[in-house]
C-alpha cells in the first residue's frame, strides 16, 4: 500500500517535472542561449559568441517600441480598472446569488476563441463597421471615423478581451472585504467618498495590483490583437518578438527579447508578491462576525 | 448616575424586513447619563433598535428624538452617537492610534486636539504602549478596548455596544464588565448595551429593558426585573424559576390571596386584583425554595417530592426535585458549614417550602 503509494508519488511527480524540464526549462534555457550567438542568414544562428542581440535591444528605436508596448498595456490597465472597481462595487450591492448569475454572464464570451472576437471587433470597427454606419445613420458624422489599424483600435481590442482579468481579482479582494468596517467608517462621520478612499480602496489594493498585473503582463504579448486591429504601426513587444523569429530572422535578437520580457514580468510578479504579503500581514482579515 | 432628563426617545418604531416583524410599535425613553441594557434572546429586535439608533437602518414607521430634535432623516455618518460592534470593526491596515484618531480627522478636529484626545483615550484604556501597533497584533480584550476608545474619543452623546463582549472568554470578560463601568462613570456618556446575556445585564445596567419578538416586555432596574418580573417571559428569561399553576381560592386582605397549587394551601403576597377562581401563575426562584426534612414541616404548609438529581456548583448546591403532583423543581442552596451532613440522597423524601413575600404571582398566561 505505502509502497504503491510512493510509486505514484514518483510517477505523478516525475512525471510533471520532466515535462515541465523538457518543455519550460529546456526551451528556455536554449533561448537564452540563442541570445549570446550570432545571427545568420543561411543558418539562422551561427554558434558563435556574439552580444549583437543584445545590442540591438538597448538601440534608441527599440527602446521607444518598448515604451510604446508598455503604454498602450498600462493604458489599457488603467481603463480596465475604471471599469472593473465601479462595475464590481455595483456588483456587491446584489444580493450573493445574482453576483454568481452576473460573473457567470461576464465569463460566457470568453468561451469563444479570442481571436474570433478579435476579428468581430475589427468588423466593428471598421470603415464600413457597425459604428461608423450606425453614426452614418444617425447623422452624428458625414464619412467614416477612422477608428481601425489605430492605437486606439489597438487598446480597445485589449481592454475588451483582458477586463474579466481585471474584475476577478477585484471582485474576490471585495469579496472577503468586512462590510462592517463601512458601518463603523460611517459611524465615526466618515461620508461616502471618504468611506471610498480611506477603507474600499486600500483594503482592496491587493485585488487591484493583481488585476493589473493580469492585464499589463498578457497585454504585451498579444501580438494578434496588435496585428488584426493596430495594423503595421501599433506593435507589442510580443509582436516585435514574433517579427525577429518569423521575418527579420534575427533570432538572437529576438531571443534577448524574449529573456527581456521573462525578466520584466517576473519582476512585476515579484513585486506583487511583495504587495500581497504586505497586505496580507497587516490587513488581519476580520472573521469573527456571527 | 441616572439623570432624569430624556435624552433620545423612541415613539411607535417599527420595522419590517419582508413579512417578519422585527419591532412592534416600540416605545423607549433612555436618560442621559444611564446604562441601559437591551435585552431579550436573539431574534428579540435588540440589534435592529441599536442599528436604528445609529442610523445604519431606517425605521418603517415612528420617530427617533434626540435632545427633542427629530434625527430620523439624519445620516448615520452626522449623528452624535458612536457604535462598539460585536466584532469590533477595528481598521486592519490602520494602527491603533490612526484608528482611535479617525472620527477625530473625520470630524475636521485641528491636529494638534486630535493628539491630545488620541493619547488621552489610549490612557483611558491603558494601551499607551500599543498605540503603533496594528490590530491584528492585539489580543481580543485589546481590540475590544481599542474598539471602545475609538468611540468614545468622539465623545459622542450616546455609545451603543452591540454585545460587545460577547466574543471574549468568561474571565476576560467579567473584567471588562467593570472596565466598562468604570468607563461610564468617568466619562458620564449614555450606554446603551445590547446583550443576551442576563447576567451581564444585571450586573451593569442602571435599567434593562427586556425585549421580545420585537416588542418591549419590561423595563426596570435589574432588581426589579429580577424580582418582580411582570410576565412569565420575562421570569423564566432572567435567571431560572420554578412555575406552579394554581387558582385563587379566596382574598384574605389587600395583599394576600390564598392560592391551591400543587395540591397545597398556600398564602401569597401579591399586587394583582385576583378574585376567587382566577387562574394564576405561583413563580419562584431555586434560590428562594427552602428544602427541610417532612417530618421537621409537617405542621406547616409544604409539598413534598423526591430528589432526582443533585448539582454541585462550588458555591451552592442545586437540587431537582420531583414533586408527587409531577412537576420538576429545582432548588438552589448555599453550603451550611457548620452542618457537615448537608447533603442529600437521590430519591430521598422532602418537604418543600418557601416564605410567603419571595414568590411572584403572575396571571394566567396562555403558554406551550
Amino acid at each position: 500500500m505505502n509502497k504503491q503509494f510512493n510509486q505514484f508519488r514518483f510517477w505523478a511527480i516525475g512525471l510533471a517535472t520532466s515535462w515541465l524540464a523538457l518543455f519550460v526549462l529546456v526551451p528556455s534555457l536554449m533561448v537564452l542561449v540563442t541570445s549570446f550567438l550570432t545571427r545568420d542568414a543561411d543558418f539562422l544562428i551561427q554558434y558563435k559568441f556574439s552580444l549583437e542581440g543584445w545590442k540591438s535591444v538597448f538601440d534608441p528605436t527599440f527602446i521607444a517600441l518598448l515604451w510604446d508596448s508598455l503604454s498602450m498595456s498600462m493604458i489599457t490597465a488603467v481603463i480596465c480598472l475604471a471599469i472593473a472597481y465601479p462595475f464590481v462595487m455595483c456588483l456587491m450591492s446584489l444580493p450573493k446569488r445574482w453576483r454568481g448569475i452576473v460573473l457567470f454572464l461576464l465569463i460566457v464570451p470568453f468561451w469563444t476563441n479570442s481571436l474570433v472576437r478579435i476579428y468581430a471587433i475589427q468588423f466593428l470597427l471598421g470603415k464600413k463597421g457597425l459604428i461608423n454606419e450606425a453614426l452614418q445613420f444617425i447623422g452624428l458624422i458625414d464619412k467614416p471615423l477612422d477608428m481601425l489599424y489605430s492605437q486606439f483600435a489597438v487598446i480597445f481590442g485589449l481592454s475588451y478581451i483582458l477586463l474579466p482579468f481585471m474584475i476577478l481579482p477585484i471582485y474576490s479582494s471585495m469579496e472577503r472585504l468586512d462590510f462592517k468596517l463601512l458601518d463603523a467608517a460611517k459611524d465615526l462621520g466618515a461620508s461616502a467618498s471618504q468611506r471610498l478612499m480611506r477603507i474600499t480602496l486600500p483594503l482592496t489594493l491587493p485585488g487591484i495590483i493583481a488585476g493589473c498585473l493580469m492585464v499589463v503582463l498578457p497585454a504585451m504579448g498579444m501580438f494578434f490583437v496588435a496585428d488584426l486591429l493596430g495594423g503595421s504601426k501599433h506593435a507589442l513587444l510580443g509582436n516585435v518578438i514574433k517579427n525577429q523569429f518569423i521575418q527579420t530572422r534575427d533570432w538572437p535578437f529576438g531571443a534577448a527579447l524574449s529573456i527581456l520580457m521573462i525578466l520584466l514580468l517576473s519582476f512585476m510578479l515579484w513585486l506583487y508578491y511583495r504587495a500581497t504579503k504586505m497586505s496580507n500581514r497587516e490587513g488581519g482579515i476580520n472573521d469573527s462576525n456571527f | 448616575m441616572t439623570g432624569c432628563q430624556p435624552l433620545l426617545q423612541l415613539s411607535g418604531v417599527s420595522k419590517t424586513y419582508a413579512d417578519n416583524t422585527v419591532l412592534d410599535a416600540l416605545d423607549l425613553t433612555i436618560y442621559d447619563g444611564e446604562f441601559l441594557t437591551l435585552l431579550g434572546p436573539s431574534g428579540c429586535g435588540k440589534t435592529t433598535v441599536l442599528r436604528i439608533i445609529a442610523g445604519f437602518e431606517k425605521e418603517d414607521q415612528g420617530q427617533v428624538m434626540l435632545d427633542e430634535k427629530d434625527i430620523s432623516i439624519l445620516k448615520a455618518e452626522h449623528r452624535p452617537v458612536n457604535t462598539v460592534f460585536q466584532s469590533y470593526a477595528l481598521f486592519p491596515h490602520m494602527t491603533v492610534y490612526d484608528n482611535i484618531a479617525f472620527g477625530l480627522i473625520m470630524h475636521k478636529v485641528p491636529k494638534a486636539e486630535i493628539n491630545d484626545r488620541v493619547l488621552e483615550a489610549l490612557r483611558m484604556v491603558r494601551l499607551e504602549s500599543f498605540a503603533q501597533r496594528k490590530p491584528h497584533q492585539l489580543s481580543g480584550g485589546q481590540q475590544q478596548r481599542v474598539a471602545i476608545a475609538r468611540a468614545v474619543v468622539n465623545r459622542p452623546r450616546l455609545l451603543l455596544l452591540d454585545e460587545s463582549l460577547s466574543a471574549l472568554d468568561y474571565k476576560l470578560r467579567q473584567e471588562m464588565q467593570i472596565e466598562l463601568k468604570r468607563l461610564q462613570r468617568q466619562l458620564n456618556i449614555t450606554f446603551v448595551y445590547v446583550t443576551h446575556d442576563q447576567e451581564e445585564a444585571l450586573s451593569m445596567s442602571d435599567r434593562i429593558v427586556v425585549l421580545n419578538k420585537g416588542k418591549v416586555q419590561q423595563i426596570g432596574t435589574p432588581r426589579e426585573i429580577y424580582e418582580t418580573p411582570v410576565n412569565l417571559f420575562v421570569a423564566r428569561f432572567i435567571g431560572e424559576i420554578n412555575q406552579f399553576d394554581g387558582h385563587v381560592v379566596r382574598r384574605i386582605d389587600e395583599k394576600h390571596v390564598e392560592v391551591v397549587a400543587e395540591g397545597a394551601d398556600w398564602v401569597v403576597q401579591t399586587d394583582y386584583p385576583f378574585v376567587a377562581n382566577d387562574k394564576v401563575h405561583v413563580l419562584l426562584r431555586p434560590e428562594d425554595v427552602r428544602l427541610t426534612k417532612p417530618e421537621l414541616a409537617s405542621n406547616t404548609v409544604h409539598i413534598e417530592g423526591h430528589i432526582h438529581e443533585c448539582n454541585y456548583k462550588g458555591k451552592t448546591l442545586d437540587s431537582y426535585i420531583r414533586l408527587s403532583t409531577g412537576t420538576n423543581v429545582i432548588a438552589s442552596e448555599f453550603f451550611d458549614e457548620d452542618d457537615p451532613d448537608f447533603d442529600y440522597r437521590l430519591g430521598q423524601k422532602v418537604a418543600l417550602q418557601w416564605i410567603t413575600g419571595w414568590e411572584v404571582v403572575l396571571p394566567y398566561e396562555q403558554t406551550i
